[in-house]
């Protein structure tokens, strides 16, 4: 045990090598439990600094096409939250440093138990959570519950999140803040590189926490835009859209890897370049 | 006229809490959007030239009061309580749900809104939408399940011709919950100008408050007419749920008359323990969906489950969460009716009244052959006729048209 978290870790860590983080999404058990765990254990060989691992639900409400579908491969393959958590579980038998952070909708939660579910989690190994539909309004449901298991609640900003409203977003936020790059669902248009370069601005007065980026970003090239001044680069429908486009569960897996690999070197390289053609 | 207690002054709490349902289980995104609903509406609640538009269009425009009719044939027939006919299906558009469409576009107006989309199962809340979108002059996109414009065509034809554009959704089962994630969907993408309208009392804070105080006139207007015709309040009064709107509406304002017994009536399918049913509180557990903590079809792991139900305007997996609560409470019984007992029901109010009601109101009125002949005729029984049948037409010649040498329409 140490006295740091897997996050605070990881960005210290990138903090010195002057990089942002690229954290990747995929949905457990997506296209079935088997490819996912291949999928999930190669992550951080092919790049990946932090794992989100999308638990599926049903109505995914803030979810586009992609991520629908990866749901509903995931559930008409028997994937379970319990499975979630062993995957989970597993992986930690062979990495004890990459951050995982669950990610999905309350209701499945909820009907695992609250108590249950952040005791299994944290022996699992999880770091953190995002609950898309748990607002501040609702932190004692699960946020301040996870904070005494040892487990971040990751906090969502977005482009509607005003002065006012911050404070309330901030105020038991921990991990990292993921900022919300366009108001819309997963998958969907591209944000506008200027605006949100100052609406990270505008949150970094706010908070020490590192900032995500993440929404509509699917090309190495705009990961290396937006990890100029981000902390952590988010991507996942283009990833997920990687399995949805292959024949195989082998094809799968090369092209998932194949494209971390591609967004973890711009990555690596976007501070320096940035530099260079500075004008 | 006496004012009676108004429970809606209690609950939700300020969070949109009824006990521990209801709640706003939203996007972050939404968040702003849905304090600033919940501080407009507080205001236009208290504001009397809303309340003064609103009473003009609901009059004028709705067609308001509607009847309260004795329903001296049914009560016959059945041999027990006198029914009375709560007659919904006459206003505008043809059921319960423009009560709360005209209300939420003037707040949309008042907000400055230029954009109105809702969900719809059956087609009543998409048509009294596109109505009321039609009449302030906004442009207006409805949400519909693909399998629900199979069997509702009449109403998509509808509300093609008021001006809306109806978008068929393909996800999940393509029925009323798909549809209302889409709207959510949109909604999320599109929040600085558009309005939502939700048809039920159900989602997010300040929404199912919301729609039942401006259902609740269906319910104040019952209390004084029951009060002139009999000179006492009802006895008894029977509702069909889906979300639970016209149910609310009827019930909310007789919340603390304690001797007026309610009974909500769920869509019970093939039967509840068929597992082919849509009713959320006889067969469902408590949840988080669409924005609020109710009771929801859901397997043990908490995966939403297909509602069924002969009926699109109730085939929703989730009730409103006040439901939730007076359900608990104990308050409201609620039971549920099969799709036989619905199509019973519905021919034998064609043929003794003339009134060919909605396959959802038939929910209710199968409660009421059930209750009615055991009860003396002295019995005040009020049935919510929340909708007609006519966007039925089709469905029903599917299951009846043989009887009647009809095939297809
Ligand atoms: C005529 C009619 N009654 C009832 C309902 C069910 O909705 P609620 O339970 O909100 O009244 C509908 C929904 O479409 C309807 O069209």
């Amino acid at each position: 045990m140490t006295h740091t978290s897997r996050l605070e870790n990881c960005f210290a860590a990138l903090k010195q090598q002057n990089r942002p983080a690229l954290v990747s999404y995929l949905t457990a058990g997506d296209p079935d439990a088997e490819t996912s765990r291949r999928l999930l254990h190669g992550l951080p060989k092919a790049g990946v600094d932090i794992i989100e691992l999308g638990m599926p639900f049903s109505d995914p409400m803030a979810d586009g096409p992609a991520i629908q579908k990866a749901a509903l491969r995931a559930l008409n393959n028997g994937q379970t939250q319990a499975k979630t958590l062993e995957m989970v579980r597993r992986f930690r038998t062979e990495d004890s440093t990459t951050p995982i952070v669950l990610m999905g909708y309350y209701n499945p939660i909820y009907c695992y138990g609250v108590e249950r579910f952040l005791t299994d989690a944290a022996k699992a190994g999880v770091d953190g959570l995002i609950v898309v539909d748990l607002p501040p309004e609702h932190d004692e449901e699960l946020c301040q519950p996870a904070a005494q298991h040892g487990i971040d609640f990751i906090r969502l900003a977005t482009p509607t999140t005003d002065a006012k409203r911050l404070p309330k977003v901030l105020a038991n936020a921990s991990g990292f803040i993921y900022y919300v790059s366009v108001a819309g669902v997963t998958g969907g248009s591209a944000p506008t590189p200027e605006r949100l370069e100052g609406a990270v601005a505008g949150l970094r007065k706010h908070t020490e926490l590192p900032i995500a980026v993440g929404f509509g970003i699917r090309t190495a090239e705009q990961a290396a835009a937006i990890g100029r001044y981000s902390d952590a680069v988010v991507v996942g429908s283009a990833l997920v859209d990687c399995i949805e486009n292959a024949n195989t569960p082998d094809e799968a897996v090369e092209r998932v890897h194949g494209l971390v690999s591609e967004l973890a070197e711009s990555v690596r390289a976007c501070r320096e370049v940035s530099e260079e053609h500075q004008f | 006229m006496n004012q009676p207690v108004d429970v809606s002054k209690s609950l939700p709490d300020a969070n949109g809490l009824f006990g521990s349902f209801g709640g706003r289980f939203v996007a972050e995104t939404l968040m702003p959007l849905i304090l600033e609903l919940q501080d407009e509406y507080t205001t236009a609640k208290n504001d009397p030239e809303f309340q003064r538009q609103l009473a003009y269009f609901q009059g004028d425009y709705v067609g308001r009061p509607s009847p309260l009719y004795f329903a001296e044939r049914l009560t016959e027939h059945f041999g027990g309580a006198s029914i009375y006919l709560k007659r919904e299906e006459l206003n505008h558009t043809g059921a319960h749900k423009i009560n709360n469409c005209i209300g939420q576009v003037l707040l949309a107006k008042q907000m400055g809104k230029k954009r109105i989309i809702a969900e719809t199962g059956a087609g009543m809340h998409g048509v009294a939408t596109a109505t009321v979108a039609a009449r302030f002059g906004l442009p207006c996109v409805i949400y519909m399940g693909a399998t629900d414009i199979e069997r509702q065509q009449p109403n998509v034809f509808r509300m093609k011709l008021l001006g809306a554009e109806v978008i068929p959704v393909t996800s999940g089962t393509g029925t009323l919950k798909d549809a209302m994630n889409e709207a959510l969907r949109d909604w999320v993408t599109n929040v600085d100008d558009t309005f939502y309208i939700i048809g039920t009392v159900a989602g997010p804070h300040p929404y199912p408050a919301m729609v039942r105080d401006f259902q609740a006139v269906i319910g104040h207007e019952t209390r004084a007419q029951m009060l002139e015709k009999k000179g006492r309040l009802p006895d008894s009064l029977v509702a069909c749920i889906g979300g639970g709107s016209n149910a609310l509406g009827l019930f909310h304002p007789f919340l603390d008359d304690l001797d007026v017994k309610m009974i909500g009536v769920e869509a019970g399918g093939k039967g509840v323990k068929s597992g082919l049913h849509a009713a959320s509180l006889n067969g469902g557990t408590p949840g988080v969906l669409h924005g609020n903590r109710t009771y929801l079809l859901q397997n043990e792991d908490g995966q939403i489950i297909d509602a069924h139900s002969i009926s699109a305007g109730l085939d929703y997996p989730g009730i409103g969460p006040e439901h939730a609560w007076l359900h608990e409470q104990g308050r409201v019984e609620y039971v549920s009716a099969t799709d036989d007992e619905a199509l019973e029901a519905f021919q034998i109010c064609c043929q003794q009244e003339g009134i060919i009601p909605a396959l959802e109101t038939a929910h209710a009125l199968a409660e009421v052959a059930k209750r009615a002949p055991n009860l003396p005729r002295e019995h005040l029984m009020v049935v919510n006729l929340s909708g007609r049948g006519d966007k039925d037409m089709m469905s029903v010649a599917h299951h009846l048209g043989e009887k009647f040498g009809v095939k297809q329409l």
